[in-house]
């Protein structure tokens, strides 16, 4: 395997740990989202994207994904972040995903390919661009959603709202797991890396590649039932507990009221 | 409660394996309450099993294990009086830090046990703050825990556990990878503990720091006690040592006269005598 490549991917660790931290720095700076109650974020844009969900209209999608940018700037966070993070990797699958509807769905041709023998239809481009639209707009809503609230917060807030302790468990740990994989990969790579010399033929790279993934699996899993351990030691019973208290002011019910309010708006505008 | 309240732990003839591989053999003991015990033994020798059983942690495939004269067991833990107030007074600090550290600041991890155990916020605050002060950590609160130094992390997953001030601790190779100040300053803090009603039992396999933080000392080999003492006399028994793999055999010369002895690190001297063919 090529120098090139380990060291990308050991880059590519580094970035992963330092937009974690950027994450978490963003979500205890103020802003507008920080500013509200946990659960008011969480009920609200889980209300924007169910709206997404139930709308047929792409002006109404546009408008909310508008709506989620707007949100996302009053929270500073950054508009390239989000391009970054959510938009073109989006667009890179759902894209991928939504292209065979383009030359499948029947109805008024507009564009055709004879050297293929395939037509796209008014039809089967608004189906497409309305799949890209759904998943780009609720995507970047979770995201803000994410990036503007500790993860503790969110587990906390889910469990007020009655989820199951076995859920929140299962969402807590996946979060640590995610950390461990990054971690445990890196030091493989690092590890690796010091012990490489020339190049490896193509059937060796995907042997390697192969090997690493197992034995990185297999590491993971153990440290995180090490993890798990850990925390049943330090009393942890499925509950969330905070030093902060969640209460609801005066902004929060306007903030929830706007949130229902527009949630609404996009559903009977878009059906 | 059974009758023998002053002691913190007894265990009766267990046995633990890892998917048939064993781990604890035919294991009874007993640790007095604010006894200073220490499980000296090599890598792999059942140490950090041990301490698991002990908190709680996994449960032995056959015998008892008795805490503050109730069995602890699964069932036991399950029950919320029983469960809560056993991890009020009993934690474990990792072999590895990594594992002990899953919150996003150094802060939030040490209120983790606190805020779980049921604290009152203010309570937690208060113990947080002097947590961090002691153990001279203050400078790093708000950092994230995975991002720290590998001593440094050590240090958070002390005061995570300290800051429960628990009446029994477990310490798994608590000073393992520590740099030589990190490391006397845990000796010390263990040392305080002398005397006091703090019962700790301490993982390790370093020899230079037995004496420090034992009154008593139990040597494991593959799963199983095969030795008991007070420091000095574990510590003296060479043959005791190098069963239980913790000293090895160093052969040297001095000048044309070569010799074999016991040897272990971070200890300079040793006593040999020179045989009439050159071997000790």
């Amino acid at each position: 395997m090529s120098q090139s490549f380990i060291e990308s991917t050991l880059q590519g660790f580094a970035r992963a740990f330092s937009k974690a931290l950027i994450s978490e720095q963003a979500a205890i700076q103020p802003g507008l989202l920080q500013s509200l109650d946990p659960r008011v974020r969480v009920v609200g844009i889980l209300a924007l994207v169910i709206a997404v969900v139930l709308c047929h209209k792409l002006a109404v999608i546009g408008a909310v994904l508008v709506l989620g940018v707007v949100v996302a700037v009053a929270s500073r966070l950054s508009v390239w972040s989000l391009a970054t993070r959510v938009w073109f990797v989006v667009l890179g699958f759902t894209g991928l995903i939504s292209l065979p509807a383009l030359f499948i769905t029947p109805g008024d041709r507009i564009v055709l390919v004879p050297e293929l023998a395939l037509s796209i239809s008014a039809q089967g481009l608004r189906t497409a661009a309305l799949l890209v639209l759904r998943v780009e707009t609720a995507a970047t809503l979770t995201t803000v959603l994410v990036l503007c609230t500790p993860w503790t917060h969110i587990l906390k807030a889910l469990r007020s709202f009655r989820l199951p302790t076995e859920i929140v468990t299962m969402l807590a740990m996946t979060h640590r797991y995610v950390f461990l994989l990054i971690e445990t990969a890196n030091q493989m790579f690092e590890s690796r890396q010091s012990r490489m010399v020339g190049e490896l033929t193509g059937p060796e790279r995907r042997r390697m590649t192969a090997r690493t993934a197992g034995v990185l699996l297999s590491k993971s899993v153990e440290l995180s039932h090490e993890v798990y351990l850990a925390m049943l030691s330090r009393g942890f019973d499925g509950e969330v507990r905070l030093l902060t208290d969640f209460r609801f002011r005066v902004h929060d019910y306007f903030g929830l009221t706007g949130f229902i309010l527009a949630a609404c708006l996009a559903i009977w505008m878009g059906r | 409660m059974t009758g023998t309240v002053n002691a913190a732990f007894e265990i009766n003839g267990i046995t633990f394996d890892y998917e048939g591989i064993p781990a604890i053999r035919d294991l009874s003991l007993r640790i007095e309450r604010g006894e200073r015990v220490v499980l000296l033994g090599a890598n792999g020798s059942g140490k950090s099993t041990l301490l698991r059983i002990l908190d709680g942690l996994c449960f032995p495939t056959t015998g008892a294990v008795n805490f503050a004269g109730n069995p602890l067991t699964p069932e036991g833990l399950q029950r919320n009086g029983y469960g809560l107030a056993f991890r009020r007074q009993v934690a474990l600090v990792f072999q590895n830090p990594d594992v002990q550290l899953f919150n996003p600041t150094v802060f939030d991890e040490i209120a983790y046990g606190p805020l779980q155990l049921r604290w009152s916020k203010e309570n937690v605050l208060q113990h947080v703050d002097e947590t961090l002060r002691v153990l001279g950590i203050s400078h790093l609160k708000e950092r994230a825990p995975y991002r720290l130094s590998g001593g440094e992390k050590k240090r958070v997953a002390l005061a995570s556990v300290l800051v429960l001030d628990p009446e029994v601790l477990l310490l798994d190779e608590p000073t393992a990878t520590l740099d030589p100040k990190s490391q006397s300053q845990i000796v010390d803090l263990i040392q305080q503990w002398k005397g006091t009603t703090k019962t700790v039992v301490t993982a390790t396999h370093q020899l230079e720091i037995v004496e420090d933080i034992a009154d008593r000392v139990l040597v494991l080999e593959a799963g199983a006690v095969i030795g008991a003492g007070t420091p000095s006399q574990i510590l003296s028994d060479a043959d005791l040592l190098l069963r239980a793999n913790l000293v090895h055999a160093h052969r040297h010369s001095h000048g044309s006269v070569v010799h074999s002895h016991p040897h272990r690190h971070g200890h300079s001297h040793h006593d040999h005598e020179h045989g009439p063919s050159g071997k000790s």
